[in-house]
């Protein structure tokens, strides 16, 4: 499937910041056996004084740029042509969930794919008692790790309300699993906080979801925003596996990837830092355009 | 007969006694003293009660001078608490010592290639010589460093070792301070204060100097700054600030070592280099040594919460332009858990044991160490494996030879079974003890000791720098002192003390000063950040404020005596003036005041690294004088003689400013504050005092507030009127109480600021100011009206304006 993608992203300060700086993560990259990268663009206006492209210690490109001018307003934009390989059928070969502490620790790495970076507490998530013992419950002795996976995010999709209002970007898993509401980050968060719980290594990845029309309407543009899900290791032959709680559906070749993480922490879109009073406004608009709009697809929510 | 009896001295140490199972500094194995310390013993058993009194006194009155302090973490942040010495040193032979430096160096080399490891290859972990779930799971190793080699090639530069000995007499290592080691500066205080106790040339002769050790670790630093063109550029310490625990050590090291002392609001980085904001603008750095953990070090990068970091700095680090001191992510040596793998790491890395070995540790994720620690949990401290506080600092969640402390488990097993590579299980040892002087409870008789000598638990802080040569190590250090029979309360937030190492030879040693030697304190040109500027700017407002409201005050409280009538007009007009400025007369010692005094306060407690400890001091007093005095003063006559006795102490700082500051760039910072408070507090006096419409005898007022009426009276030999009061206070060049005198300072002042002038022509500041002056100097009494007085507030304004944006930020 190849996707056309747009993201506008525009910040503005009451008053004009002086040496703005901003660690950006917002570039789709290459991903073998996943997706590939045709073309791919970040424009930044005003044009700043200094830009360094770098891959982080995950490998997502991360993008520092930094104002030596005092700047009033931000326009991030962002223009991709990405190519979503169809995922092949996922067999279950992973071990029953008990055994899965074992073949953690045989994985001897800290490597950005070693399980072992995605167990513990991160900056954003921690392990919760009420969490744990909602994801307890979902499990039965000898499931698979694969199946607890998405018995614990289809529990959560069913527990939860989906709420774009109810949160904030700091809202924390505590918050929203106790008000069972939130938006994609509180939905992973609450995912990663329970599979980390019950000692399934679960991380943070952020990206696009193509959207579809309601039946009869036409496709709106920019209503949507960057989305989130959840990655978690399946045990040594079926690796990392992402899943979606918000949608309730692993994350297939309607997911785009753009970063991935331990929690939100590590995959920001944006990062800044001003040296300016008062407060900040920002508005953010996203457009996933399939290539091949004309092939049916079911209805979903974002 | 009786009478001419020499007076015998009481036996100090009849109560020092010996524990069995027990190490002790003093005695050996065999009950012998230890032949380091037998001089010191005979002298000191020597002395009289009344002269250890003494000289324990001379010591905590050098402290106190100097104004060392142990700041306690709690909501105020200006508590502070006398820094605890324990005045018997501990003394070590120098070969002894030699043998500890030797491992510990291997110790220190050894640390430097994991820490290569872990922000390298990775190798330790995939040779499975070290889980990867403790690194992963570390909050100390910082992922944004893994890939990225430190400027000048190495991660380690300044390293602290807690050693203590074992009960068979060798020395164990208990702790790897690596992140941000602090103690070298309270280890040179202590000396400085033991110098005042025992003065005698034996044995301060043969105590090995500490000098050496920081002059060595300077030309370190001051190599490690150096440009990309072998420039020098000034090393700078890395402070999180005053309301730190440490930070009086942080302002004595910097003004020790010369080094600048730097917040993070003070760095920017651009184009990935750092630089200080100072009062020129940005200059580049080249090497910091922080004292602020890593992870507060880049609020872009690690806690985004942090708000003493700078954003930007890993990425000057990253671009190989910036080394720090030590590299960012080091802290992650200092977790517990690494001393269970390092004895095997050593193995593998270099081929041999470790020379010095560490506190016996056991990991609980590994199921042999775990059973093996249930077993034998009576001889273990279980705690946090990624805890990185020493051994002794017992946290609540620590188990202590099997019970636990503070919060309630169901049993250590089911601890262990669930939690197990969270926790790392250490050998509970016990500590060698050494001689402390121990103050007896309750008064003593005239003529008796106020305390006896008794063994306490030590441990005994090592110092390490890398320099050119190799790690170098402090010929001394500091240990930290225990209760009596209480190992585990040595951490000192909760009440040990310290005390100072003597590393002895048996010849005397050279004599070189504690004063660095040669121009090494001058090698690099100095910086001044323009925050500190700003504090000094500020500093200067508030103390002439202060000054000012304490005059004023003064003068409402003799004319209260002189009338005893509150509805006289001048008394009304003087409250009136005062209530505007906030201050409520009604009180004999206005809240108002105490809250300058301590704005003040806050603002020289920012900048104690620039400004005299005597200053300081001065600042300090009046605070607490005046504080005092809340309580006793009375309005009228006494509440005046207490404004009497402020503005002696308030002019006795800004003589200590005046007489000792250096006069440099800081120093001026200072004054131009006080002259621009002068003029617009003058100008507000005259616009209120010497208005037409202001009761009689406002003007004998003013000219008291201006502290000017002797020099009236020689000046006019006349009665006061409007314009001998303007002419005095206004435009007299000569008076230091004139506004014309304050404009005229400032401009000198501000003509040897950097930037005073653009091209050859006047720079802003000038621009502003000159005019001013001009005007001042030809006008005649009766044009300086009140409106004019009031546009000269305003343009006085404008002139702290053009300061703070042409050098303050």
């Amino acid at each position: 499937m190849l996707y056309d993608i747009t993201l506008q992203i525009d910040y503005s300060y009451a008053a004009p910041s002086d040496r703005l700086r901003n660690l950006l993560r917002l570039m789709p990259p290459d991903i073998p056996g996943v997706q590939r990268v045709i073309r791919r663009k970040l424009t930044i206006d005003p044009a700043p004084d200094e830009r360094r492209d770098t891959l982080d210690f995950f490998g997502n490109a991360m993008t520092s740029v930094v104002w030596h001018r005092p700047v009033e307003a931000v326009g991030l934009n962002l223009t991709a042509r990405i190519e979503r390989f169809p995922a092949p059928p996922l067999l279950d070969l992973s071990p029953p969930h008990e055994t899965l502490g074992a073949e953690i620790i045989a994985h001897d790495s800290i490597g950005p794919e070693a399980p072992q970076h995605f167990l513990g507490a991160s900056p954003r998530v921690a392990p919760l008692p009420e969490i744990t013992a909602f994801a307890r419950d979902c499990l039965t002795p000898r499931m698979t790790v694969l199946a607890a996976i998405e018995a614990v995010g289809r529990a959560l999709h069913r527990a939860m309300r989906f709420d774009a209002e109810a949160t904030t970007v700091d809202t924390t898993p505590a918050e929203a699993f106790a008000a069972r509401h939130g938006v994609c980050q509180d939905f992973a968060h609450v995912m990663i906080a329970a599979l980390r719980g019950v000692g399934i290594p679960a991380g943070y990845v952020s990206g696009f979801l193509r959207t579809f029309p309601p039946p009869g309407q036409p496709r709106l543009e920019g209503a949507d925003a960057m989305h989130a899900w959840v990655r978690a290791w399946a045990g040594p032959d079926n690796g990392w596996v992402e899943f979606d709680p918000t949608n309730d559906q692993r994350a297939g070749t309607d997911y785009v990837t753009v970063a991935i993480g331990r929690d939100y922490a590590d995959v920001a879109p944006v990062l800044g830092v001003m040296r300016s009073s008062g407060g900040q406004e920002s508005r953010q608009a996203v457009d996933v355009l399939p290539l091949d709009t004309l092939r049916a697809e079911p209805l979903r929510q974002p | 007969m009786a009478k001419t009896e020499r007076q015998t001295a009481p036996d100090l140490f009849a109560d020092y006694r010996l524990t069995t199972g027990v190490a002790d500094e003093l005695f050996d194995a065999q009950g012998q003293m230890r032949p380091v310390w037998r001089r010191f013993v005979d002298r000191f058993a020597r002395l009289s009660a009344a002269e250890v009194t003494a000289r324990f006194e001379r010591g905590n009155q050098y402290l106190r001078d100097a104004g060392v302090f142990f700041r306690q973490y709690s909501n105020d942040p200006l508590t502070e608490r006398e820094w605890p010495l324990s005045h018997i040193p501990v003394i070590l032979h120098e070969d002894e010592w030699e043998q500890i430096c030797e491992g510990l160096s291997q110790r220190a080399d050894l640390l430097e290639a994991v820490m290569a490891d872990l922000y390298g290859e990775g190798k330790l972990v995939s040779g499975g010589h070290l889980p990867a779930e403790l690194v992963a799971g570390s909050k100390q190793w910082l992922r944004p460093m893994v890939g990225v080699t430190p400027r000048g090639g190495h991660y380690l530069h300044f390293l602290a070792f807690e050693i203590g000995r074992s009960p068979d007499g060798s020395w164990l290592v208990l702790g790897d301070r690596t992140q941000a080691p602090s103690g070298a500066g309270f280890a040179l205080e202590n000396r400085m204060a033991t110098g005042r106790i025992f003065p005698e040339r034996f044995p301060r002769a043969h105590i090995h100097r500490l000098a050496g050790f920081f002059q060595g670790y300077r030309q370190a630093l001051e190599r490690l700054s150096r440009g990309p063109g072998g420039e020098i550029r000034t090393p700078a310490i890395l402070t999180p600030g005053p309301s730190n625990d440490t930070y009086y050590e942080h302002t004595y090291i910097a003004r020790y070592l010369g080094l600048a002392l730097l917040e993070g609001e003070d760095l920017l980085v651009e184009n990935a280099q750092a630089m200080v904001r100072t009062i020129e603008g940005p200059k580049p750095l080249g090497a910091l040594w922080r004292r602020i953990d890593a992870i507060f070090a880049d609020p872009l990068e690690f806690d985004a919460g942090s708000e003493i970091g700078t954003p930007g700095l890993m990425e000057a680090v990253r671009g190989g332009n910036l080394a720090m001191v030590n590299a960012l992510g080091s802290g992650v040596l200092e977790m517990r858990a690494l001393m269970a793998f390092l004895p095997r790491i050593s193995q593998v890395l270099t081929g041999k044991p470790l020379a010095l070995p560490n506190i016996a540790t056991w990991w609980c994720g590994g199921t042999r160490e775990r059973k093996y620690v249930e077993a034998n949990a009576e001889r273990m401290m279980i705690g946090s494996a990624h805890a990185v506080d020493l051994p002794f600092d017992l946290g609540a969640t620590t188990a202590l030879g099997g019970r636990f402390r503070g919060a309630a488990r169901e049993s250590i097993a089911e601890w262990l079974a669930t939690e197990g590579t969270h926790l790392v299980g250490q050998e509970a040892v016990t500590l060698s003890t050494t001689p402390a002087w121990v103050e007896t409870e309750g008064p003593t008789p005239e003529g008796e000791p106020t305390g006896r000598v008794l063994p306490c638990p030590m441990t005994v802080r090592v110092f390490a720098a890398r320099t050119a040569q190799g790690w170098t190590f402090m010929k001394g250090g500091y240990a930290r002192i225990g209760r009596s029979g209480d190992a585990t309360a040595l951490a000192m937030q909760r009440g040990g003390a310290v005390s100072d190492v003597w590393i002895v030879s048996d010849r005397p040693v050279p004599a070189h000063s504690l004063a660095p030697e040669g121009d090494f304190r001058r090698a690099a040109p100095g910086i001044l950040p323009a925050r500190s500027a700003d504090n000094l700017f500020w500093l200067g407002r508030y103390v002439e404020r202060t000054e000012d409201a304490i005059r004023l005050i003064r003068a409402y409280h003799l004319r209260l005596a002189a009338t005893d009538n509150p509805g006289d007009p001048r008394l009304r007009l003087l409250r009136a003036f005062l209530g505007g400025y906030g201050f409520d007369v009604t009180q004999a010692v206005p809240d108002t005041l105490i809250g300058r005094i301590e704005t003040a306060r806050a603002c020289a407690a920012k900048v104690r690294d620039r400004f005299s400890t005597d200053g300081w001091a001065a600042l300090k007093d009046l605070d607490k004088t005046a504080r005092q005095m809340t309580r006793t003063a009375k309005p009228g006559d006494d509440a005046a003689r207490a404004m009497s006795v402020l503005v002696r102490k308030i002019t006795g700082f800004s003589g200590l400013v005046h007489e000792n500051m250096y006069r440099f760039e800081g120093w001026r910072f200072l004054s131009l504050g006080r002259k621009l408070e002068r003029a617009d507090a003058l100008a507000a006096l005259l616009r209120a005092f010497a208005d037409p419409a202001a009761p009689p005898g406002s003007l004998d007022l003013a000219v008291e507030v201006g502290d000017s009426v002797i020099t009236h009276q020689r000046r006019y030999r006349v009665e006061t009127s409007r314009d001998t009061v303007v002419d005095l206070l206004a435009l007299d060049a000569d008076n230091p109480r004139a506004i014309l005198f304050q404009l005229r300072e400032m401009r000198k002042l501000v003509e040897n600021l950097p930037n005073a002038y653009e091209n050859g022509r006047l720079g802003p500041l000038l621009r502003a100011i000159s005019p001013l002056e001009s005007a001042l100097s030809v006008a005649e009494p009766a044009e300086i009206t009140s409106e004019r007085l009031i546009e000269l507030r305003g343009a006085i304004a404008g002139l702290s304006d053009i300061i703070a944006t042409s050098y303050l930020r």
